[in-house]
């Protein structure tokens, strides 16, 4: 618990810094918020008339077209079904269709960007973005896969019944993060068996002290005795969580998807914390539960309370993991966007420092979070399997 | 509200993905890794152990050597000192007996002088009185070559008999 406590201070820290940041980018997206007001009806007009004029000739309207901060930085942070590599360039992802007639796969290059509907095997499909979401006001917005009726409009009623599996932006990137562990950690293993009873060396230096760390620091104190049957369930989650944090802090291709920071991922991963909690919890803890030490007309305000607790502890570890590593990406991204939104070379020392800041922060954050879920984690599995004497 | 919405594709993927994770390194690494790790350990706390027990049997030896060495020591002088006073009582006895045998030997030396002396004194004696019956014969002889010497001298030893 000593480390426990380090932490929370540290976060108590880190989120006065994150505080402090945030609002120091409130005041100045404030400062030019006023002035997009301003400057708004001109631009409007300007984009009306160049879409006008230019008709079909998108692409030069395209220079004209204002830099929207929020849109850049959501289509960053959501799920895409085509991974952006560079400039117009980028990588179509298989498209998986579970229709109640059938699977369907197929590349989601047949789209064009959206500009295009793809005949399927059962129905024809088309990529837009959600009019019901647009109708709340939303300026930015994210494509989804949509079935097209035969008079040529999306069909709704038919889309509902559409299950998308299909291998999207985070998943590939999931996918990398999971071969990349497995690599690393077999390799790592096979050293261990080559190097029987020695000193570790290389990768297994640099990864040793992580593992002994999880085991001493984190399953160890929290769990007990008992700690042997939950650390692989332990380490995977760290080094998934770390994994996946540090690849999403890479700018470039191979790296720079935000899984951690992506609600599904943080809920299976959280899901299975619950799952193991609640599997392994033994009779105390369901007594604490379901029959706690108070008077028995307090039972209706206890159980309830108790039971939203079940829920509530890995709900969250759900938010806080998502929470973080998206603030983090949205306030990177927020940066480079102040380049574009002064539209000077001027402003770049300053954006790039504070990004450098940020990043360096971001592998802090990395860390620490991966810490935390797992902290937690040890900490709800050792309340589930406390023995009261 | 899309960003805090969960999409099914993903929840699936992440949980196939998860769960595969888990299940190959657990099999293929945390328990190798953990069991090397837990072993090495061991070895290391053994081998300290070991260290430290070899440690204490070197300084039990060292100073079981010292006592030897103290011992060995007190010993060698205690036969010194013993070998001292032998040498002295042997030395002392040597001495008185040499004084008895002595004083013993000058005794017979003094006893056989005095009987040398005694015997030589017995024969000068015996010399002496048969010499001086020698002389005293001869000198008779030529006295009494004439008788009436002889008659004088029988006259006188006569007178002497009836004086007595």
């Amino acid at each position: 618990m000593d480390c426990n406590r380090v932490f929370v201070s540290k976060v108590k820290r880190l989120t006065i810094v994150f505080t402090l940041l945030i609002a120091f980018l409130s005041i100045k997206i404030d400062t030019f918020a006023q002035v997009d007001s301003a400057v708004v009806p001109v631009d409007s007009v300007v984009a009306e008339s160049a879409h006008a004029v230019s008709g079909e000739h998108g692409a030069s309207g395209h220079e004209e077209k204002k830099f929207e901060p929020t849109e850049v930085i959501m289509e960053h942070i959501a799920d895409s079904h085509v991974w952006h590599l560079w400039g117009h360039t980028s990588l179509p992802l298989p498209i998986i269709l579970y229709t109640p007639n059938g699977l369907e796969v197929f590349s989601s290059g047949h789209f064009h960007h959206g500009e295009e509907d793809y005949q399927g095997a059962y129905n024809k499909y088309r990529y837009v973005a959600d009019a019901s979401k647009q109708a709340m006001g939303q300026n930015f917005f994210n494509k989804n896969i949509k079935i097209v009726g035969a008079d040529g409009n999306v069909d709704e009623i038919a889309t509902a019944k559409l299950i998308d599996l299909s291998i999207t932006k985070n998943v590939a990137a999931l996918f990398l993060g999971v071969v990349l562990l497995l690599v690393i950690f077999i390799s790592v293993a096979g050293a261990y068996k080559k190097r029987v009873n020695k000193a570790p060396k290389g990768l297994q230096s640099f990864l040793e002290p992580i593992m002994v760390f999880v085991r001493d620091d984190i399953a160890k104190p929290n769990i007990g005795h008992k700690y042997a049957k939950f650390l692989p369930f332990l380490l995977s989650v760290f080094f998934f969580i770390l994994i996946n944090n540090l690849l999403g802090l890479i700018p470039i291709f191979p790296g720079g998807s935000n899984v951690t920071g992506n609600i599904a991922v943080t809920f299976v991963l959280a899901f299975c914390t619950m799952i193991i909690v609640n599997i392994n919890g033994n009779k105390y803890y369901w007594k604490h539960i379901l029959l706690p030490d108070v008077p028995k007309w307090m039972y209706v305000i206890m159980i309830p309370v108790e039971l939203i607790g079940v829920i509530s502890k890995p709900f969250a570890l759900m938010v806080r993991l998502f929470a973080n590593i998206t603030a983090g990406h949205i306030i990177v991204l927020s940066l480079v966007s102040l380049i574009f939104i002064f539209k000077s070379f001027g402003i770049a020392p300053v954006s790039v420092a504070f990004v450098l800041f940020m990043d360096v922060l971001e592998l802090l954050v990395a860390f620490l979070q991966a810490f935390i879920f797992t902290l937690l984690t040890a900490l709800f599995i050792g309340m589930a399997v406390e023995e009261h004497h | 509200m899309e960003l805090v919405t969960p999409s099914i594709g993903l929840v699936f993927w992440t949980f196939v993905a998860f769960l595969l994770l888990l299940l190959l390194l657990r099999k293929f690494a945390w328990t190798p890794i953990m069991g090397a790790i837990h072993e090495r350990e061991q070895n290391i706390d053994e081998a300290l152990n070991k260290a430290e027990l070899a440690k204490q049997e070197m300084a039990r030896l060292t100073s079981q050597n010292q006592d030897l060495m103290q011992q060995a020591r007190a010993e060698r002088d205690e036969i010194l000192k013993e070998a001292k006073t032998l040498k002295d009582g042997i030395l002392n006895e040597a001495k008185k007996q040499a004084q008895v045998e002595g004083a013993k030997l000058i005794e017979k030396a003094k006893i056989e002088i005095e009987n040398q002396k005694k015997a030589a004194l017995a024969e000068v004696k015996d010399q002496v009185s048969s010499l001086s019956l020698e002389i005293a014969e001869r000198v008779l002889r030529t006295q009494l070559d004439d008788k009436t010497k002889q008659e004088a001298l029988v006259a006188n030893l006569l007178k002497d008999v009836e004086l007595n």
